[in-house]
């Protein structure tokens, strides 16, 4: 029963993992960058959340119910995403031809990071917050097995996200102008692909599902601080790493990977050992397999 | 000296150490988002051997040195199979590791950190900080230099005309690990302590943005970099201490290095300091030479 516990528990973390997977593995195959913003907009959605339903003298603490505050901390993380695509993407194609040069949406993404969370934490002190959850019980008990509702939910969406986006990159006349963005930019655009209007619709998805994540996350745990975002997202980047960059799929399945071991580790040896097997196997697998445990990519395949 | 301009001299010479780490295989066209690995094993080692094996700082210095040194080389021939951002991601899963192992090794102090005894004072950091800067700019003006800005510049093209691509990769990246190991060593004898969590991936990502703002093309970039990083968040600290008007200073400080960071690479993506610059600054022949 221990055992089958902390193995729920696992892929409950996996599956809040698997949506910030989602999001960087999505950035990664379409647009062929590492967005290090992503744990930004995780944090402050979850951080806009918390101000505006939580009565108070902070800034913005306005008392609003849940609903409308989710709602806004999702449009502010989407905003910033936005405003981040500005300062990212549109100058990826600045050419200065030198082998750092491949990096500059990726630094300008780290610069980005150092803005949101210095400035949250300069708006909201960087001490850790209390949530007072709008729900009394966020716990789900079934045979004696605890399941916390946030983790479920995550889970789920970030299954039917996934769903969704399969269906709309296979099927439809937009699916198909990003799997061509994806392949070649250049290509795509002379070819009559609108590159600079369908690329914000990217870093929109990226955005909602970083919110998304940052929100559940925020109500699972109950305390936001400014830096939330870093360590999930280290996780969700080992989680798209085992699945192979730019296969959502994959993302997916990553990140349970990474929660279950992150969690079986935890119990068995202790919580200095976390770090040893998710992070020696993933160095083994960028060196030996770098697509990933699960086969060749379908976005952005062949780039490197 | 007063202790505060003692201790800012101290960071800022322990900040440009690193900066050098993170250049010496960015100059080769390798990003190292994981300097932060090598800095650890360096102020390990060293520590380990002032505080257990009662070895003075010198030695011990040069031992951590030589230690991450040697790690870097070992390893460099599995991070160098791997290309672009793969290469940021393989350097920055390293650093985890090792984080990972150190945490795990109860005799260094495990989660705890580890305290050493020995001091590092200014007549130790400043010098080794000079060193290093004059190693660099030597390196740089030496064949092997030559080499590496080819690379930087055009890897097939180098490729082409003869520059022996893997080997001059290799020593690039060891001698970035060693570097870094002798500032994980300095670091750790001037604070008296060193732990896994306040050396992390942050620190890894600062030292490489400040190196980038600086510029690669030039061995003065770095210097640049680390100067603006240590100066300008302490200066606005400074700042907000004058007035309470001026509050907001303090917990904005390092927004200011990110927004200057986001708008360099909008405006300037190579750095502040470029060759173009350099030769307007310092004609002549050698700066031509060291161009």
């Amino acid at each position: 029963m221990q055992l089958l516990q902390q193995i729920i528990n696992g892929i409950l973390l996996g599956g809040i993992l698997a949506f910030v997977a989602v999001a960087f593995t999505l950035t990664i195959g379409m647009l062929n960058f590492l967005n290090f913003t992503i744990p930004a907009l995780f944090m402050l959605a979850g951080m806009v959340t918390w101000a505006l339903s939580t009565a108070g003298p902070h800034f913005l603490g306005l008392g609003w119910h849940w609903l409308p505050s989710v709602m806004v901390g999702i449009g502010v993380a989407v905003l910033a995403s936005l405003l981040i695509e500005r300062f990212t993407y549109r100058y990826m194609k600045a050419r200065f031809g030198d082998a750092t040069e491949h990096a500059l949406p990726l630094v300008s993404s780290l610069g980005f990071l150092i803005v949101f969370e210095h400035g949250a934490s300069a708006l909201w002190s960087s001490d850790p917050q209390r949530f007072e959850l709008p729900f009394k019980n966020t716990n789900l008990e079934w045979g004696g097995l605890i399941f916390g509702i946030p983790h479920l939910v995550s889970l789920f969406l970030a299954i039917g996200l996934v769903v969704l986006l399969k269906a709309v990159l296979e099927r439809t006349r937009l699916g198909r102008a990003l799997r061509a963005i994806a392949e070649n930019p250049n290509a795509s655009s002379l070819m009559g692909v609108e590159v600079q209007r369908i690329v914000p619709l990217v870093y929109v998805i990226a955005g909602m599902l970083s919110a998304f994540a940052g929100i559940l996350y925020a109500f699972s745990y109950g305390t936001v601080t400014p830096f939330m975002g870093d360590a999930i997202a280290t996780d969700a980047i080992a989680a798209m790493v085992l699945g192979g960059l730019g296969n959502i799929w994959g993302a997916i399945a990553g990140g349970l990977v990474v929660g279950l071991v992150k969690v079986l580790a935890i119990s068995t040896f202790g919580a200095e050992i976390e770090k040893i097997p998710v992070w020696g196997l993933l160095l083994l697998i960028l060196i030996v397999r770098p697509t990933g445990l699960f086969g060749q990519t379908q976005l952005g395949k062949g780039k490197f | 000296m007063s202790g505060y301009l003692s201790g800012l001299l101290a960071m800022l010479s322990i900040n440009v150490v690193v900066a050098y780490a993170v250049f010496m295989p960015a100059s080769a066209g390798l990003l190292n988002l994981g300097v932060a690995g090598f800095v650890l094993l360096g102020a390990y080692t060293a520590g380990a051997l002032t505080s257990l094996g009662d070895w003075s700082l010198a030695p011990a210095l040069l031992a951590g040195a030589a230690t991450a040194g040697l790690i870097a080389f070992l390893i460099s021939f599995a991070i160098l199979r791997t290309r672009g951002i793969y290469m940021v991601l393989a350097t920055f899963a390293f650093a985890e590791v090792v984080a990972g192992v150190l945490l795990n090794i109860p005799s260094l102090g495990g989660a705890a950190g580890l305290s050493v005894m020995a001091y590092a004072g200014l007549p130790v950091v400043v010098p080794c900080a000079a060193a290093v800067v004059l190693l660099m700019v030597w390196l740089m003006r030496t064949r092997f230099g030559l080499a590496v800005r080819a690379l930087h510049d055009d890897e097939s093209v180098a490729n082409l005309f003869g520059v022996n691509l893997r080997l001059t990769q290799v020593v690039a990246f060891t001698i970035g690990g060693a570097i870094g190991g002798l500032g994980g060593g300095l670091l750790v004898h001037q604070f008296n302590f060193i732990d896994v969590q306040s050396t992390g991936v942050l620190f890894s990502i600062y030292v490489l943005l400040y190196v980038l703002m600086g510029g690669t093309q030039t061995v003065w970039g770095p210097l640049f970099g680390a100067v603006f990083f240590t100066l300008v968040p302490e200066g606005l600290r400074k700042l907000s201490e004058l007035d309470p008007s001026l509050k907001f200073l303090e917990g904005g400080r390092y927004m200011v290095f990110g927004l200057a960071v986001v708008l360099l690479m909008m405006w300037r993506p190579q750095g502040v300091i470029t060759r173009t610059l350099m030769e307007a600054l310092l004609p002549g022949r050698s700066a031509r030479r060291t161009t």
